[in-house]
C-alpha cells in the first residue's frame, strides 16, 4: 500500500462496550463490509478502548459476548486495529490488558493514520 | 452406518404446528428449530443429531464432513459467531492447510453452501449474509 492510496473505511469506536449497542453494531458493520470486499480498519479512542479489555464479559449481564469476535477478525481480513495510546493511559490501562494485538498510537499519529481512509464512520 | 440410518428413520419431519413452531423429534427428544431447520438453541445439539440434520440436506456424513462440522462448532463456541463462507475458508486454511481450506473442497462436501449446511448440521444459527 503506497502513501497516496486511501483505504476504504475507518470505523472509529469511542463508546464503551456495554452502555449502548454501539460496540456490537460497529463490529457487525465491519464484518459485513469486509464480506463485501471492502478494506476496513478499526480505531479505538476515548471510552472505546474499553471494548478491547479482555476482562469484560458482556454475557454476565445478559448481553451477547460480541467481543469474542475480535479474536476472529483475522479471518475476516480485518487486521488493522489502532488504539489511541493516550486514551488507554488516561484510563490506567495497558496493552497487556487487551484481548487482541493492536497498534498503539500516540494521539497525533492516530489522527494522521485516520486521515489515510476514504470514509470514516464513528460509533 | 446401519445404526445411523435406523436413527434417521425415527425423525418426524419438520412439523409446523398451529403456532408456527418447528421441531425435530428423535429418539425420545423433541428439539425446536426455526423454519429452515436450524436449531433454536445451540445447547440442544448432540452428535447423534448431526446425521439427522445432514439427512435433511441430503448429505451422508463422512469423516471429512465431521471434521468441518466439529470445526464450525468450535469456531462458534470460541468466537460466538457462525463463520460465513470467507471466514470459514480462511480459518480452515489456518487449521488444516490449503488442501482443505479452499472453497472447492468445501463445496464438494456441502454442495448447497458449506457455511450454510455445516452450521446447520453442527446445530448453530445460520451465519449472517452467507452464501
Amino acid at each position: 500500500m503506497t502513501d497516496h492510496t486511501l483505504i476504504d473505511f475507518a470505523i472509529v469506536n469511542q463508546s464503551g462496550p456495554l452502555g449502548t449497542a454501539n460496540a456490537q453494531e460497529s463490529l457487525d458493520m465491519a464484518v459485513a463490509m469486509s464480506n463485501f470486499g471492502k478494506q476496513v480498519s478499526l480505531f479505538f479512542i476515548d471510552d472505546g478502548v474499553y471494548q478491547l479489555v479482555d476482562s469484560i464479559v458482556p454475557d454476565k449481564i445478559g448481553r451477547k459476548a460480541f467481543n469474542k469476535l475480535f479474536a476472529a477478525l483475522e479471518f475476516y481480513d480485518i487486521e488493522q486495529l489502532y488504539v489511541c495510546r493516550d486514551s488507554l493511559f488516561q484510563r490506567h490501562l495497558s496493552a497487556s490488558q487487551l484481548s487482541v494485538d493492536v497498534k498503539l498510537l500516540p494521539h497525533d499519529q492516530f489522527a494522521s493514520t485516520l486521515a489515510k481512509h476514504k470514509s470514516v464512520l464513528v460509533f | 452406518m446401519n445404526s445411523l440410518s435406523s436413527l434417521a428413520s425415527n425423525v418426524i419431519r419438520l412439523s409446523a404446528g398451529n403456532c408456527m413452531q418447528y421441531s425435530i423429534t428423535y429418539q425420545d427428544k423433541t428439539v425446536e428449530t426455526d423454519k429452515l431447520g436450524y436449531l433454536l438453541n445451540v445447547k440442544d445439539w448432540q452428535s447423534e443429531l448431526a446425521p439427522i440434520l445432514a439427512e435433511q440436506e441430503n448429505i451422508k456424513l463422512t469423516e471429512n464432513h465431521w471434521e468441518v462440522v466439529n470445526f464450525v462448532r468450535n469456531f462458534y463456541l470460541t468466537f460466538n459467531t457462525s463463520p460465513a463462507m470467507r471466514a470459514l475458508v480462511k480459518a480452515m486454511a489456518k487449521e488444516f492447510g490449503p488442501v482443505k481450506g479452499n472453497s472447492r473442497y468445501l463445496f464438494k462436501l456441502f454442495p448447497k453452501g458449506p457455511a450454510k449446511q455445516a452450521t446447520k448440521i453442527a446445530g448453530l444459527p445460520k451465519p449472517a449474509k452467507c452464501l
